[in-house]
């Protein structure tokens, strides 16, 4: 742990020594690993462009991005070069400081995630002990910036983009937090660092697949992306909260919204899956970043794929998937989590910090809890199937004429 | 690093975030064309003549489920110290965090109950 540190301590120790004051040098070593941990996110989202566009041209039986250098790897800079060069229009209505700041914040907020992203067991930007609390603070900002740009543009399509964003991002906050809660009664710490190496034993989608499922969904719909994507939904609202953009800082945006999407991901992978461990990483702890990617990649591929393929849902859908059926589903899990975890606990099961690492000594307890999970999953989907079989009959009900077919063994309950 | 250095590095952060997403935006502004005009600045409305104030009133809906995540965000965070100490905390405490839930189901089912959940 220590060697890493003593980088920055070393170069602190080298700046006092050639005569800088002590406050400065520390200073300066902070603003060096400051630099290093900003820049990193913005390197990885010129490729996370080019993995997206590839993989949606795969989707949709194109060839994608393939005449800028080897596979299209090089079409984001010849991108970004033509937006930096394209005029930029500020429509006559908008206000001017809050329609200029948005893109840039919608960046920012996805960047301060990183702060606390663990990529190995030495290296952190702050292992902040609120760690967990601080992914959701400043997370939620983005939701402040897409707010911003549709109030300022001036605009009727970016405005009602903007409405959606209170009531979609907002409110798909709620499961995501109940779901981050699991984890951290899991690790006893909100520290991301403590709660990777909590996982040593038994990895927590294990302990609770139900909340990993919820926390995935949740994060989807907040990077607002299909089949959540009804803040930018381009048949009904042209582009929505970015229609008014032009040039770089429309480049923003997307870069803001990519990053997003690989960050959830590697969040999930930090909070369910381990982060960092693997095999051999507490010798060679930049194994640690390769095995943090893999994870994250997998998730990212999964979320690409879920854009790709799945159809946009209607606004009350949304909302109603939500409030009815996400956060009470969130909040039984939660209960039914605390109650087995305390119950294993007390009757022993639970290993002790002496075998922390051992997976055989966690097997009862995870037995115990995929049980629990797969119980209340099964609870859940009864409940549903009765209240759509209900939806069904109301239906056949009030509309005779339609009796008929929605008798169909393939025809979906209609909400009104 | 000691806890006053962790958060110095989120007060750097903080501050640097900022500037590598306005660099290319203000890298731009030297290079970009500006010939700017009323027509090209008018808003964009698919072409037809907007009509009217974009900043009326609007639909309330947003807005309740704004307050209905008030109540959960708030209560929310009064959770995690709860979830935190578990671990450490005896059967009691599960009794203690389920009233805790309980009452923020209770504003929940209230919500539902009053329609507050539905597009209407």
């Amino acid at each position: 742990m220590q060697e890493c540190i003593d980088i920055f301590n070393t170069f602190a120790g080298c700046l006092t020594a050639s005569g800088a004051d002590p406050g400065l040098a520390q200073f300066l070593s902070i603003l060096l690993g400051v630099v290093l941990v900003a820049m990193g996110p913005l390197v990885i989202v010129i490729f996370l462009i080019w993995v997206e566009r590839k993989y949606a041209a795969r989707v949709q039986d194109r060839l994608g991005p393939n005449r800028v250098g080897p596979f299209g790897l090089l079409q984001t800079f010849a991108d970004a070069l033509k937006l930096i060069t394209k005029e930029d229009i500020t429509p006559a209505g908008a206000d001017k400081l809050i329609y200029n700041l948005a893109p840039i914040i919608s960046v920012v907020s996805v960047i301060l995630i990183w702060a606390v992203v663990p990529i190995s067991p030495l290296h952190i930007g702050a292992d902040l002990s609120i760690g967990a609390l601080y992914f959701v603070a400043v997370g939620s900002i983005g939701t402040l910036a897409i707010m911003m740009a549709g109030w300022s543009s001036n605009n009727k399509y970016a405005l009602l983009g903007a409405f959606r964003v209170v009531a979609q991002l907002v409110s798909y906050e709620v499961p995501l937090v109940f779901s981050l809660l699991v984890p951290v009664m899991f690790a006893g710490t909100m520290s991301m660092q403590g709660i990777v190496e909590a996982q040593l034993g038994m990895w927590f989608i294990v302990f609770s697949p139900l909340a990993a499922l919820i926390f995935f969904i949740s994060t989807q719909a907040e990077t607002g992306r299909a089949p959540f994507d009804l803040i930018e939904a381009e048949s009904e609202l042209v582009a929505g909260y970015n229609i008014e953009y032009s040039g770089m800082k429309f480049g923003l945006f997307f870069a803001g919204e990519f990053l997003h999407v690989f960050t959830n991901a590697l969040i999930f992978a930090i909070l369910f899956t381990g982060g960092w461990l693997g095999p051999f990483v507490y010798q060679v702890p930049a194994l640690g970043i390769i095995y943090l990617f893999a994870k994250g990649s997998i998730f990212y591929l999964l979320s690409l794929h879920l854009r790709n393929t799945l159809p946009r849902i209607r606004i009350d859908q949304l909302m109603s998937f939500n409030w009815k059926f996400l956060v009470p589903v969130s909040i039984a899990n939660l209960i039914l989590v605390a109650f087995l975890w305390k119950v294993i606990q007390l009757i022993g099961l639970l290993p002790g910090p002496e075998n922390a690492s051992d997976f055989l000594a966690h097997l009862p307890a995870a037995i115990i809890m995929l049980v629990g999970n797969l119980a209340l999953t099964v609870v859940v989907l009864q409940m549903l199937r009765n209240v759509g079989r209900r939806a069904v009959a109301a239906n056949a009900v009030s509309t005779p004429a339609n009796a008929e077919l929605d008798d169909q063994p393939y025809s979906l309950p209609v909400p009104h | 690093m000691n806890l006053l250095n962790e958060w110095a590095f989120i007060g750097v952060f903080v501050a640097i975030a900022w500037v590598f997403p306005a660099l290319p935006v203000v890298l731009s502004a030297f290079v970009r064309p500006r010939k700017p005009n009323a027509i090209k600045m008018q808003t964009y409305e698919c072409g037809v003549e907007t009509v009217g104030d974009t900043w009326v009133q609007f639909k309330v809906q947003y807005y309740i489920y704004g307050l209905v995540f008030l109540v959960f965000d708030v209560e929310m965070v009064f959770l995690f110290p709860w979830a935190l100490a578990y671990n450490q905390l005896n059967f009691f405490a599960f009794g203690a965090g389920l009233v805790f839930i309980f009452l923020l189901t209770d504003a929940l089912i209230y919500a539902w109950r009053r329609n507050a959940l539905e597009w209407a």
